[in-house]
């Protein structure tokens, strides 16, 4: 499904090089863990396959089912079905949390020739998937994020997510910030959208989150590489041991 | 102090092409008005108060033709149930206007009264114009008080059940309008006005306002979509104690456009709000002159200005907010802000307090600044495409303007408008 070789990554701005030769497949259905110490190029790679602009691809390619997503605008790559829950969700003050996400969902629909969802329809979809995060109507009318606490700006991003249904979802450090009641139910959300056509890149500091979003694979990731694969045991090495050992392993 | 060479000869010669409205209670307001104009002359390029608009086409003797916009949607305000009174290129049309009469309110022709002995506007026009004129001229005003042969008369004494809108229709290229109305809002009284349409190539309007103890008068405004008009409009406002006025403007399109505000809050706990929004796109200069005094005790005042410009439009901010001594626990708000959606746009901001009273509360801000990018990306990320994301962000960043207007139903007509505006170019 989601294709990443060899990527090469600078800054636009600065000649730095951060990532440095990612190779990376997710199949459908599976759930891909990255894990890594602090700037090893975990966000930087969910901000390239979102589209973000600011960096530079000096080699390599992405595929997203066989498609180039990197000559895509961001826009066209969430059409194309590729969803980012981002680590820090921006606030929008004056954009309704309704309108936001009616617009961006018939924005994909429009993208893909589809037909307009209707207003009762859609509104009845937000209530079922908003209930089941717990995310009451005042959140929904709010301006989007603007005084959502922690929690609340990840559930609202899972929510999107909920709505989008896209094929490749990115979860970046979806738990930092969030207490473990909060945790729980973010990652609850996210397990109900598993599903055989959908896959996963859940990207993590942290062992705890994979308790509850159980991965099939684990990536460990330090500068700018994918250094270690392995299935979940792997993370709870991470857990036990931290990063050092793996880093002085393959060093 | 007489007036240096330019100044004088470019007065003399707009004042040579226009005839003073003759008789009438209205006369010594006129004559006294045209000698303060001669005394301070007309504004010119180098005039302090002017430095950030060329005042060149407001003072020309002619105004500059302007095409007639061909609009190809309702106009503004169609929805809303109200008393319509028309006036074309700046002449009252009664044919196309409703029945003056309304409970609660009487309306005169400024024209009509010109003709009478007596009449309660005598005690306004001229008056609350001559007031404003200081520290700062505002001659313009002066020039429409001396010759302005239409306008209203307009005296709330109830509380009226419709709004009073004014639509201001432009047909001749060429026309020159003067306007000048007159409100008195009679104490407990309330009422809304509304104003809409380009009203003339050039219109020169002023708006004298007299609010008593316990009045309130909202005000709603949607500048005309034409293009090439000018306009250089003044609204001078009294307020009586526990008085409220509330005014909002909304200009999109427009090559120049000089909005004056001269408040003056003269009763305890009075309340005023001013606030505006504006579109420019290319050929744009508009230029928010906001003059607040504050002369009594407790009295609130808040300006919010809101501007989005982009391909090379002009946006122009002169807010001051003046407390007087002894006007204690006055609570003064100003915020100016500027979207700039490209490089060539620019924003120009003179904020300005002067407080002579020492248990106040006053604020300041103006921003100027690109979309933010932040958000665009993550619209874009969820599938909005670039355009209808910076159209939403542009819409949000006004909405805080559009927010000033109490009556939902006209700030949901007009943002409904903007939506469609924004997302069509000029």
């Amino acid at each position: 499904m989601l294709e990443i070789k060899n990527l090469h990554v600078k800054l636009e701005e600065e000649n730095k090089q951060i990532l440095k030769g990612v190779d990376l497949t997710v199949e459908p259905g599976k759930v891909h863990a990255i894990m890594g110490p602090n700037g090893s190029g975990k966000s930087t790679l969910s901000y390239v396959l979102a589209g973000r602009g600011g960096y530079e691809v000096t080699e390599g390619s992405v595929t997203l089912d066989g498609v180039d997503l990197l000559d895509m605008e961001p826009e066209a790559r969430a059409a194309a079905g590729l969803f980012l829950a981002f680590q820090y969700p921006v606030e929008i003050p004056g954009v309704g949390n309704m309108t936001f996400l009616r617009t961006a969902v018939n924005a994909q629909r429009k993208a893909r020739g589809e037909e307009e969802i209707s207003a009762a329809d859609f509104l009845k979809l937000v209530r079922e998937r908003a209930k089941a995060l717990k995310i009451d109507a005042d959140m929904l009318k709010r301006p989007v994020n603007v005084g959502f606490s922690g929690g609340e700006k990840k559930r609202n991003e899972i929510l999107q997510m909920a709505m989008l249904e896209p094929k490749m979802c990115i979860l970046d450090e979806t738990d930092s910030g969030l207490d473990v009641d909060a945790m729980k139910l973010v990652a609850d959300g996210v397990n109900a959208l598993r599903s055989e056509g959908r896959g996963f890149l859940v990207i993590t500091h942290y062992q705890r989150l994979l308790d509850h979003i159980k991965p099939d694979v684990v990536h460990i990731m330090a500068a700018g590489r994918i250094i270690k694969t392995g299935g979940p045991e792997l993370a709870l090495e991470v857990e036990t041991n931290g990063y050092a050992d793996i880093l002085n392993e393959v060093a | 102090m007489a007036l240096a060479e330019p100044k004088l000869d470019a007065t003399e010669a707009r004042l040579a092409g226009l005839t003073l409205p003759e008789g009438g209670c209205l006369a010594p307001a006129r004559t006294e008005a045209l000698a303060r104009l001669r005394a301070m002359g007309l504004p010119q390029r180098r005039d302090e108060y002017w430095k950030f608009t060329r005042p060149d086409t407001l003072i020309q003797p002619g105004a500059i033709p302007a095409p007639v916009f061909a609009n190809d949607e309702g106009p503004v305000f169609d929805a809303i149930d109200r008393l319509r009174i028309v006036f074309v290129d700046g002449v009252f049309d009664p044919a196309a206007s409703d029945d003056l009469r309304l409970e609660g309110v009487e309306i005169d022709r400024i024209a009509d009264i010109c003709g009478r002995d007596i009449h309660w506007a005598r005690d306004i026009y001229g008056v609350l114009e001559a007031r404003g004129q200081t520290p700062v001229p505002r001659p313009l005003a002066a020039l429409n008080t001396a010759y302005a042969g239409d306008g209203l008369a307009i005296r709330v004494t109830g509380k009226p059940a419709r709004p009073i809108s004014l639509i201001y229709i432009h047909k001749s290229e060429t026309s020159d309008a003067l306007l000048h109305h007159v409100i008195r809002v009679e104490p407990g009284a309330e009422a809304t006005i509304l104003e809409n349409g380009p009203a003339a190539a050039r219109f020169n309007k002023v708006t004298e306002i007299d609010i008593a103890d316990g009045g309130t008068l909202h005000h709603v405004r949607a500048q005309g979509r034409d293009h090439q008009r000018r306009a250089a409009t003044h609204m001078f406002t009294r307020l009586g104690t526990e008085s409220v006025y509330k005014s909002f403007t909304l200009t999109v399109n427009g090559v120049m456009t000089r909005n004056e505000q001269v408040v003056e809050l003269t009763g305890d706990d009075a309340v005023a709000h001013v606030a505006g929004a504006c579109v420019g796109d290319g050929d744009f200069h508009h230029d928010d002159t906001v003059f607040i005094t504050h002369g009594a005790l407790n009295c609130e005042s808040r300006q919010v200005f809101k501007k989005v410009l982009r391909n090379g439009a002009v946006g122009v901010f002169q807010g001051k907010i003046l407390v007087k001594p002894g006007a204690q626990k006055t609570d003064g708000y100003q915020i100016s802000q500027a979207l700039l959606l490209d490089g060539d746009s620019q924003f120009l901001a003179k904020p300005e307090l002067e407080i002579y009273a020492d248990d106040v509360a006053c604020s300041h801000g103006s921003t100027s600044g690109a979309i933010d990018e932040d958000g665009l990306f993550y619209l874009r990320s969820r599938g909005v495409p670039e355009q209808e994301a910076t159209d939403l962000l542009t819409l949000a960043f006004l909405a805080e303007a559009l927010d000033e207007i109490e009556d939902k139903t006209l700030s949901e007509d007009l943002l409904a408008r903007l939506t469609g505006w924004l997302s069509r170019r000029r």
